[in-house]
């Protein structure tokens, strides 16, 4: 069953295009990795997506009533406003002081409740931002590049908790990130953004394809087997798959 | 017990503040001291409008000021470097409606009476008016709690939580323009944005929650308003500046404290 769909849209910031006819599908369950070069409108699409801006041609179909957790880049928190953890992860939906205290121990910063969010530390901060999201029991998790900012530690050990609860919850996910190396081993599908869809299909297959190669180069080898390498526990999708590559 | 003028200007100064605490909360957390100010200058232009049209003075000064909140809304939605823009509108508000009351002929203004208000003059009706609407926009604001706070944490969380982060905005520009309606009188179009914005920033330093720091903003809001108005009877000073004065050694106080 499908959650979102776009049909052939475009996004335009004033009279900027920034996307141009993209069209996507995210199924229910799915992971999927949006990758691109900073200014690719990755954000943007991904905005689009969960309905804060109005594309300029095209179509968005969202499953009605469905459930988003999403994931900013970074919130500022303006600083005359005084805001501890707890009350945070009841916004706007209130939620009980034992479910705030299992999901914050779920995402390895328990005992945060009564911190001030201005005061946490940035992996902290993406901790609970995801925490919020996973309250909410969301359909699809969204997150735009969530682990910048941090320390390869920071970001190794932030993917592996993302992968642990969406097993658990078995929710989909769509992730933005600038970079192959950090998309998900379990992706089903990465899609490569630059102004349009250069290519999509299995991370293999992007990795390989003569578009993606030609926005990052071929240097991304290497980095990628980094992340790759971390899961090779579970790390058993197929090498010889089918994915399908766009003309750029 | 409403035939004492203090009795009324002090119920004046606390009907006021049960809507100035937490929406002085949401103009300091959402940094819109410019678009108070921009709303409660057009005031003046209300008054105007008002005398001109022969409209109850409140109408006048409701209608004019919700326009001027719209305009300065969308503004505002444009883009970050807003400060110059909505700094030439606040003035001009002022200015323009200045000029437009000189030209209403036949009735003589006591101008001064709008710009920094008359608590002491506050009567039955008026105090109808400030407690009809400072309960409007406290239950306004009481029932939209968490959308509006979620929208002003960041308006793509809300979206994806299913709000719509543009109505929120909209419930606060309507809450402002009643509040610029109703104080008039109490303290001037040139002093509402004080009375918005000392009592929540004073309230920042003592709390922990938003709703605390709303709380405490009303709080100090009644605090101020009585304090002020027995100093200006006790050395005969002019009301509304007095209040105002009093909220901000509040903020004074509470800031060292913080130090």
């Amino acid at each position: 069953m499908s959650l979102i769909t776009a049909e052939g849209i475009s996004l335009k910031y004033a009279t900027n295009t920034v996307l141009k006819d993209v069209s996507l599908t995210i199924n229910k369950g799915e992971i999927v990795t949006v990758i691109g070069p900073n200014g690719s409108g990755k954000s943007t699409l991904l905005r689009a997506l969960l309905g804060a801006i109005q594309p300029a041609s095209g179509r968005i179909m969202r499953k009605p009533d469905l459930r988003i957790g999403y994931v900013p880049q970074r919130l500022m928190i303006e600083a005359n406003m005084p805001l501890t953890v707890r009350r945070f992860l009841s916004l706007p939906k209130r939620h009980s002081a034992s479910e705030i205290a299992e999901m914050l121990a779920r995402v390895g910063v328990s005992g945060l409740e009564t911190s001030q969010l201005t005061q946490l530390s940035g992996g902290q901060f993406q901790r609970v931002l995801l925490a919020r999201a996973l309250l909410g029991k969301p359909e699809i998790l969204m997150l735009d590049e969530p682990t910048q900012g941090l320390d390869q530690p920071g970001i190794a050990g932030f993917y592996q908790l993302l992968e642990t609860v969406r097993r658990e919850i078995g929710c989909a996910v769509l992730l933005v990130s600038h970079d192959l190396h950090v998309v998900m081993s379990t992706s089903d599908r990465v899609i490569c953004l630059n102004g349009h869809i250069c290519c999509e299909g299995t991370p293999h297959v992007v990795s390989e394809a003569p578009e993606y190669r030609a926005l990052f180069g071929d240097g991304t080898h290497g980095t990628m087997a980094l992340y790759q390498h971390a899961h090779n526990d579970h790390c058993d999708h197929e090498h010889n798959n089918e994915g399908q590559t766009h003309a750029g | 017990m409403l035939d004492d003028f203090l009795i009324r200007a002090m119920l004046a100064g606390v009907g006021l503040s049960l809507a100035t605490g937490p929406l002085g909360a949401f103009v300091v957390w959402r940094r819109m001291a410019y678009f108070g100010d921009a709303t409660a200058h057009a005031a003046i232009l209300g008054v105007a409008l008002a005398l001109g049209a022969s409209l109850p003075l409140y109408l006048g000064i409701l209608i004019v000021a919700f326009a001027m909140a719209l305009v300065v809304s969308v503004l505002a939605g444009r883009g970050h470097a807003m400060d110059t823009t909505l700094g030439v509108l606040a003035h001009s508000a002022l200015a323009l409606g200045l000029v437009t009351v000189s030209f209403v002929s036949g009735v003589r203004v006591d101008l001064s009476a709008f710009l920094f208000g008359d608590i002491l003059a506050v009567s039955r009706m008026d105090l109808l008016v400030i407690w009809g609407g400072g309960l409007l926009v406290l239950a306004g604001l009481v029932w939209r709690w968490s959308p509006l706070l979620t929208a002003t944490l960041s308006e793509d969380l809300a979206t994806a939580s299913g709000l719509n982060p543009k109505r929120e905005q909209l419930l606060l520009t309507l809450a402002l323009a009643v509040v610029v309606a109703m104080s008039i009188k109490v303290v001037g179009a040139l002093l509402i944005v004080a009375m918005l914005i000392i009592p929540a920033a004073a309230a920042r330093g003592l709390s922990k929650t938003p709703e605390a720091m709303a709380i405490l903003a009303v709080l100090i809001g009644i605090a101020a308003s009585i304090g002020g108005l027995f100093a200006s009877l006790q050395w005969d000073t002019p009301a509304g500046p007095s209040i105002v004065m009093a909220a901000s050694a509040v903020f004074t106080i509470t800031a060292v404290m913080n130090k």
